[in-house]
């Protein structure tokens, strides 16, 4: 696995994906998936929250503003959910989301929605190795830096930015 | 003599804050009876060497309008900062970013190609685009730069209070120049509105149904809104629930829905995630085609749910301004 991994690319770069999965779902299955010693990237940083719907819009902003590349969010299958419209709400919320990221121009697949049951250890695996080789392909992402006083407190203008199309690989 | 000193500064915005001060109708004659006002170059005449003259912390308080977007305005904030002992951001430009932040959707050459040489209303051959230097006979003509971004005013210096609003409500005014004449000020940072939601003054929250459950999105031209009836029942994008009160519902009375214009409160990191999170989810779908045909009628969600807050945002501005991944250095 680390060896494809490492193969896959010859750049220094490792895709930080921070995953939000739900208590009874995908959390369970992510479980299952370590139990029977499925190996995915080591890229995720799973977060577990009780419901898909408990993920606020705010939480999957604030991870690509601290530094995430992408965003998995993993929930029961429709028509599953433990508090029976979680998973509803939290479609509708990343669809919407995805119609802003688009005009923010965040790549599409850096935010990604699966629904995965709890007996679906094999799912967790595919889905992450997926969506690591994507974010890979995709490369860091580089966000405005937040104006703060303090990082041109001085009455300068803002650094130089790259413009899109130069620079490095 | 002893009478505090007050200033006011016009920046990024349409001037409508400061249409808001004479709003205050005759109450704007208490104001000049008990401040000096020694410095507001939209009313009367002050040039920004009598800013400058001044000590520094001579304004009791220094109120700015409009975001930071030239090298000009970034340069007037740090003076009025260095000027004003208490300083605060007026209107929805100076607090979130305002109109003038949905700027940060484009690079800043897009701004310029399309105001100077692409508007329909331009006549411009040339394609002249205004610069910050250029070489005349008569010798060297400056004009501020445009900068990469449109910032709030709390991104450029530090800023003591907020008075939210687009323009900030009177009674909010009325209410930080009671401040400044008792001098008894709030903890440092805060926004000097409710820190409630918007429904909490809404005279329709009676007919807000329990569960509000929109099968159908409507635009206001769109429809001729019932005046008593809850707009979110409706089906039209009021953004009641997640904007803080302090307007007494203007808007929502003049059977407008609510733009979001007094920002989040308190507890809201992101003002757009959480609107566009609290619409999703009153809305009637669970198919993904249902949910998409409902989406589809929010032509403008960056538009709709940042409209005064883009800049503030966790985001800030398009990425297509940072060289983002691969194509970046």
């Amino acid at each position: 696995m680390s060896n494809r991994l490492e193969s896959a690319s010859n750049q220094t770069f490792e895709p930080r994906i921070v995953a939000f999965f739900c208590n009874w779902c995908t959390y369970t299955a992510a479980d299952l998936t370590g139990i029977s010693r499925l190996l995915y990237a080591p890229n995720v940083r799973v977060i577990r929250v009780m419901c898909s719907g408990r993920i606020d819009p705010q939480f999957i902003l604030a991870a690509l503003r601290e530094g995430a590349d992408g965003v998995l969010i993993g929930g029961c299958h429709p028509g599953d959910c433990h508090y029976l419209e979680g998973n509803y709400k939290a479609l509708r919320r990343f669809k919407l989301l995805k119609r802003f990221l688009k005009r923010m121009g965040i790549e599409e697949e850096r935010v990604r929605l699966e629904w995965i049951a709890a007996s679906e250890g094999d799912k967790v695996q595919r889905v992450v190795n997926e969506m690591t080789e994507q974010v890979r392909k995709l490369g860091p992402l580089r966000l405005f830096p937040l104006p703060h006083p303090e990082t041109h407190g001085n009455g300068q203008q803002t650094p130089e930015l790259v413009a899109a199309g130069q620079g490095g690989n | 003599m002893s009478k505090p000193k007050v200033g006011f500064n016009w920046m990024a915005s349409c001037g409508g804050c400061e249409e808001a001060v004479v709003d205050l109708d005759e109450a704007i004659l208490d104001v000049v009876a008990a401040v000096d006002i020694c410095f507001w170059p939209c009313a009367m005449d002050f040039k920004k060497d009598d800013l400058r003259a001044m000590a520094d912390g001579e304004l009791a308080v220094g109120f700015v309008n409009g975001a930071v977007r030239t090298s000009e305005e970034e340069e007037m904030a740090h003076l009025m900062r260095q000027k004003s002992k208490v300083l605060i951001a007026f209107g929805s430009c100076s607090h979130t970013g305002g109109i003038p932040g949905l700027g940060n959707l484009f690079p800043k050459e897009a701004i310029l190609w399309n105001s100077f040489v692409e508007s329909p209303s331009t006549e411009n051959p040339d394609e002249t685009i205004p610069q910050p230097e250029t070489q005349r006979p008569e010798g060297l003509v400056t004009l501020p730069a445009l900068q990469d971004t449109a910032k709030a005013l709390d991104q450029v210096v530090e800023v003591d209070y907020y008075l939210p609003g687009c323009p900030p409500p009177v009674r909010l005014l009325k209410g930080a120049l009671e401040a400044i004449l008792t001098n008894q000020w709030p903890p440092k940072g805060s926004v000097l509105a409710p820190d409630v939601a918007q429904c909490q003054e809404c005279d329709r929250r009676e007919t807000k149904p329990e569960k509000l459950e929109l099968k159908e999105l409507k635009r206001p031209h769109e429809v001729i809104a019932d005046p008593e009836k809850c707009l979110l029942a409706q089906g039209l994008f009021c953004l009641g629930p997640v904007t803080r009160a302090g307007c007494d519902a203007a808007c929502i009375k003049g059977n407008m829905p609510c733009t979001g214009c007094l920002g989040p409160t308190s507890r809201v990191r992101d003002y757009g995630a959480k609107a566009l999170s609290g619409f999703a989810s009153i809305l009637d779908a669970k198919e993904e085609a249902e949910i998409d045909k409902l989406l589809d009628q929010i032509v403008d969600p960056e538009g709709t749910f940042y409209r005064y807050s883009l800049p503030t945002s966790m985001l800030h501005c398009n990425l297509a301004l940072t060289g983002n991944g691969k194509k970046g250095a």
